[in-house]
């Protein structure tokens, strides 16, 4: 039996890739597409580090099938950066120092993306919800909760 | 070991065919919050995983006649969005939307949640206060049961070979009826029930109860209607490291008075 073939999109690019029925989509977005931004912390969708968007839904990439991205649109931390600018997100958790060892980044940046594009001017307990799925242990999530309310305020400024 | 197949058909008559025809074990798929943790684990090793998130109707909440038909693979967070739900079955909508975090609530769904039958989860106390039903298609045709005859014990259904949920239908809500759920963790949020509890009152023009179905979850090995949970709780008894026995039945008892007047003060605004 050979490998199943998957057609998707990831980050607005046409992308195709084989994989086994038992693979997550998390395998093959950093084993076969190389892109390994996003993090494998735990594997069974409790830390968040794989955290990408599927058809603009926020999701575990570990709790999802590779095969089950056909025909779907995929969105990881390696589209969040237009060429060498910075979204407005990465560039405030840079000003308030909202990483340490920088394991939980991307994920905890692609939640923040999908949190602000559904709802740009959430209360800092919406925030600290949407994020409670996201685990962190260098920061104490104080600086990266500042760096969130400071990128919403920054993000609605610009739309201004 | 036999190598693993997935299947996404497109129609009901092609995934109960897929399903009843695996000579192995076949796997469901709905949201795969439960199952993919299970497999990669190696605590369930199914020959055929089929998806059954391409059927037609599974995916989706529609009002009929004033009720509610949501489709069996629906997300949790696609039922927090869908706003007449949420006015009419505002209960249903907090136990699922308890199910684990923003990530999990972008996959989990009603079926995966009940199927999966942890005495702990979210939405279904709450769904049998609301006198849910559930429409399960297989081999031998469609049936609709009520959502408590489903789980018979951690981790067992009363499904057969082949047969699936399709979808759950929530009756129209009665005048001055309302619900909710509440439940009790050690931690404030992303924790499993202590003891989960979902009632759903209806009221007469005067505020004087006239029906009401109060459903205790994580106290038993299946969720328990009120009238059986004293029973329940003496005689089939959970007792584990998120509570004893003892500090169960007293949780339970402070649970269900204060969801209790949750689901009044509801119904009484309507």
């Amino acid at each position: 039996m050979s490998k199943i073939h998957v057609t998707t999109t990831v980050n607005g690019e046409p992308t195709e890739y084989l994989c086994e029925a038992q693979d997550s989509l998390l395998d093959v977005l950093r084993d076969t597409l190389k892109l390994t931004g996003s993090k494998e912390g735990c594997g069974s969708g409790d830390c968040g580090a794989c955290s990408i968007t599927l058809d603009g839904r926020l999701v575990c990439s570990c709790l999802v099938l590779g095969v089950e991205a056909e025909g779907k649109s995929i969105g990881t931390i390696e589209g969040v950066a237009k060429g060498d600018t910075l979204h407005p997100i990465q560039q405030k958790f840079l000003e308030h120092a909202a990483l340490q060892c920088g394991f939980c980044t991307p994920g905890l940046i692609v939640a923040a993306k999908a949190l602000l594009d559904s709802n740009p001017n959430p209360t800092e307990t919406e925030a600290r919800f949407w994020l409670a799925g996201n685990l962190c242990r260098c920061t104490g999530y104080d600086k990266i909760i500042r760096a969130v309310m400071d990128a919403a305020a920054e993000m609605r400024g610009a739309a201004a | 070991m036999p190598r693993l197949s997935y299947a996404a058909p497109a129609t009901i008559p092609d995934a109960i065919k897929l399903l009843s025809g695996a000579s192995g074990l076949a796997k469901v798929l709905s949201g795969g919050t439960d199952l993919l943790v299970q497999l990669r684990s190696g605590r369930v090793k199914p020959e055929l995983i089929v998806d059954t998130k391409k059927l037609p109707g599974i995916m989706g909440i529609r009002e009929v006649n004033g009720g509610f038909v949501i489709g069996a693979a629906t997300s949790g967070a696609a039922i927090g969005e869908h706003a007449g739900l949420c006015a009419a079955y505002p209960g249903v909508v907090e136990g699922t939307n308890l199910i684990g975090s923003t990530q999990v609530q972008g996959r989990a769904s009603l079926a995966g949640n009940l199927c999966n039958a942890s005495p702990a989860a979210d939405s279904v106390p709450a769904m049998i206060a609301a006198r849910a039903t559930a429409v399960i298609v297989g081999p031998s045709g469609q049936r609709e049961v009520p959502v408590e005859s489903i789980v018979v014990g951690p981790g067992r259904t009363s499904l057969a070979k082949g047969e699936f949920i399709l979808e759950f239908h929530l009756p129209k809500p009665a005048a001055h009826s309302s619900d909710a759920y509440l439940r009790f963790i050690p931690r404030t949020e992303m924790d499993i029930a202590v003891v989960g509890c979902g009632v759903n009152v209806t009221l007469d023009g005067n505020g004087v109860c006239t029906a009401a179905r109060v459903v205790l979850g994580a106290v038993a090995p299946t969720q328990v209607v009120v009238d059986a949970a004293a029973k329940a709780l003496i005689g089939n008894k959970l007792s584990d490291k998120r509570g004893t026995v003892d500090f169960r039945i007293k949780i339970a008892g402070v649970l269900a008075r204060r969801t209790a007047a949750i689901a009044f003060e509801r119904a009484g605004a309507r």
